[in-house]
């Protein structure tokens, strides 16, 4: 998902163009009516993300929830000790466990899971039948707006232990094995439901990316002899190309979040020393036994290293000669 | 930005043009059975889910377990689901959640996306970087928890809602829509005297009814689709949103932590749940995203691309 910065429209600029000249008061009573429409919404988010964002700030804090009279009176009143939590926190080997888990998980999708949408896009744009491929994008699609729990649920009815598979297998005398619950193949496991989920999803992207490029492009490579590989390398892949690069920076500044409910959901079925990631860490070390310090360390942590690799894989981008995320606002 | 949105030609019939050799038979085969396959992957669990839960003890004994071929029709699992209890409640409690969760998210998405609509308005920049800054800077579990705790919404459905209510994606996207609108539309408006709250209502919302649709879905499945929220903010399992009681009642056997309590369903005891009813109640989960799907599916692709690609 991308954020959409663009803070000039060139018909905006001509609409407003007479209107910086105004002086301050009257253009605040102009705008008054749209300040008044925005501030709903910045304060939910005032209240909702940016006070939690501060909130963070007990994680150099043994926090005592019971001190005062409010949340933020116990902030107050909670005494400030450094980086003793951030100690704790790298002293856990859980912690470490559950970070290489994440980063494992991130690095096996991106290799698996990221290639499969544009593949998929590649065969639907082939499908010459507009009502066929109507219908296949409509199918595929649809999972995307199932819940983790509903997913699950598909994958356990299907090849789970009292599954459609295993019972088929035990008519015809064969011995089930354990999909759902070996935690050495969990990492197949977890990507095979994000592809049943999401890759039809995904698709989109690129399938518009296809349809954007020049007809003519293939045309004058197939005059010039190109055949049908050469022309897919060379016009259709860097055609695509922007949106590929696009979407790995926003995976990749976002490795350390794979997702929380698909991982919760199975956690005790598979086992945390494969199945914990950074995600359930904090929920089972800090909010279940209320370790409040440690877990916003743990957070912390995670928006921290997010943040840098958000702004690494954009500076990459850049270098790469591609748009990246966002630039520099123009005019 | 909004060049996005014209520059997606409508998906027309694609003939082979006259340069264009026919593809190799054999590949072209083996592409139509990768893309049989990925279709049946998702209807096969989905008419099999279906199936067994319309079938009767019998049948279900005699597959051993999930029924792909139907005998007969026996609505007994949803009688029995819907005759109260856990889960009628929790199929009511999600619904109120979706629809008061919508409207309030629709209403403060596009008050605010169009509040943002306008470069070169009071305090338009400051504004739009405090709102952008949601993505690079956010708040972890642990003191969104504390926080949300701190207001007093624990078991309450606000806690289900208020966190959550705006998405800052889908504000872009219904903004970048907004900005797209020809100004002239607007100017005319407002010389003939209209204030800003009617060129919304009158002007700018009939235009935009392709991007308030595809909003609306997104949020309305994360409502329905609500599951860890109240996980950490629902103790009280008379509140559990259906997903919560789906979980509870299906995978729960699969991981019995995450229930927390044992699993107690009133209403439910006195029949053993058996195979069918839980595969009613996953059906009632997955029909209504079933149900509004056909209508917004057409947007899809206008909705996510305006978000996705750069114009």
């Amino acid at each position: 998902m991308t954020i959409p910065v663009s803070t000039s429209a060139p018909a905006a600029i001509a609409r407003t163009a007479p209107a910086t000249r105004s002086p301050w008061r009257a253009r605040l009573r102009r705008d008054a009516p749209l300040l008044l429409m925005t501030a709903p919404a910045a304060l939910l988010l005032l209240l909702f993300h940016y006070a939690p964002t501060s909130g963070n700030l007990i994680a150099f804090q043994d926090y005592n929830p019971f001190l005062g009279e409010s949340a933020f009176d116990a902030f107050l009143q909670s005494e400030w000790v450094g980086l003793a939590n951030f100690q704790v926190l790298f002293a856990d080997p859980a912690f470490w466990e559950s970070l290489r888990n994440t980063l494992s998980i991130t690095l096996f999708q991106l290799v698996f899971f990221f290639p499969l949408p544009v593949v998929l896009a590649l065969l639907l744009h082939g499908v010459a039948s507009p009502r066929w491929r109507g219908f296949i994008q409509n199918v595929v699609y649809l999972p995307h707006f199932f819940s983790w729990v509903l997913v699950i649920t598909f994958f356990v009815q299907m090849l789970g232990g009292a599954g459609l598979l295993a019972q088929e297998l035990r008519q015809h005398g064969f011995v089930p094995w354990e999909l759902l619950t070996n935690p050495s193949t969990f990492l197949l496991l977890v990507t095979a439901e994000a592809v049943w989920k999401d890759v039809g999803w995904g698709s989109i992207v690129f399938l518009a990316a296809l349809s954007a490029i020049d007809p003519s492009l293939y045309e004058a490579a197939a005059v010039d002899g190109a055949g049908r590989w050469r022309r897919l390398w060379h016009i259709t892949l860097p055609g695509l190309r922007p949106v590929i690069v696009l979407l790995a920076i926003l995976r990749l500044g976002d490795a350390l979040s794979v997702g929380f409910e698909q991982y919760l959901l199975q956690r005790d079925a598979v086992g945390q020393q494969a199945a914990e990631v950074l995600d359930t860490y904090v929920y089972f070390h800090a909010i279940v036994p209320q370790q409040w310090g440690v877990g916003a360390a743990a957070g912390l942590f995670k928006s921290l290293v997010g943040l840098v690799l958000i702004l690494g894989a954009n500076r990459l981008a850049h270098r790469l000669g591609e748009a990246g995320i966002y630039q520099k606002a123009r005019g | 930005m909004s060049q996005a949105l014209s520059t997606i030609p409508p998906p027309a019939r694609r003939r082979r043009a006259a340069w264009e050799e026919a593809p190799p038979r054999i590949e072209d085969a083996g592409k139509s059975v990768v893309l049989a396959l990925v279709v049946l992957a998702v209807l096969f669990p989905m008419w099999s889910v279906v199936v067994t839960s319309l079938a009767s003890r019998s049948t279900i004994n005699a597959a051993g377990g999930m029924v792909v071929i139907p005998r007969e029709l026996d609505l007994s699992a949803y009688v029995t689901m819907f005759h109260g209890g856990q889960v009628s409640r929790a199929l009511w409690t999600s619904l109120l959640l979706t629809l008061g969760g919508t409207a309030l998210s629709l209403a403060l998405t596009v008050l605010a996306a169009y509040g943002l609509s306008r470069p070169g308005s009071i305090g338009h920049r400051s504004l739009l970087m405090y709102f952008l800054l949601t993505f690079l800077v956010y708040p972890g579990l642990v003191p969104s928890y504390l926080v949300v705790t701190g207001l007093g919404l624990k078991d309450t459905l606000w806690a289900l809602i208020l966190p959550n209510a705006l998405s800052v994606f889908n504000l872009m996207l219904v903004r970048t829509f907004f900005m797209g609108i020809p100004s002239e539309l607007i100017d005319s408006a407002r010389i003939d005297g209209a204030s800003e709250w009617r060129i919304l209502w009158s002007i700018v919302l009939p235009l935009s009814r392709a991007v308030v649709a595809v909003v609306g879905l997104f949020y309305a499945v994360g409502y329905w689709n609500a599951y860890f929220n109240a996980v950490l903010y629902i103790d009280d399992n008379d509140l559990w949103p259906i997903q919560r009681v789906l979980q509870s009642f299906i995978l729960a056997g699969q991981s019995p932590h995450v229930a927390g309590a044992p699993v107690n369903l009133p209403g439910l005891t006195a029949y053993p749940p058996t195979l069918a009813i839980k595969m009613a109640v996953v059906v009632v989960t997955v029909l209504p995203a079933l149900l509004v799907y056909p209508f917004v599916q057409r947007h899809f692709t206008k909705g996510v691309l305006i978000g996705a690609v750069k114009g």
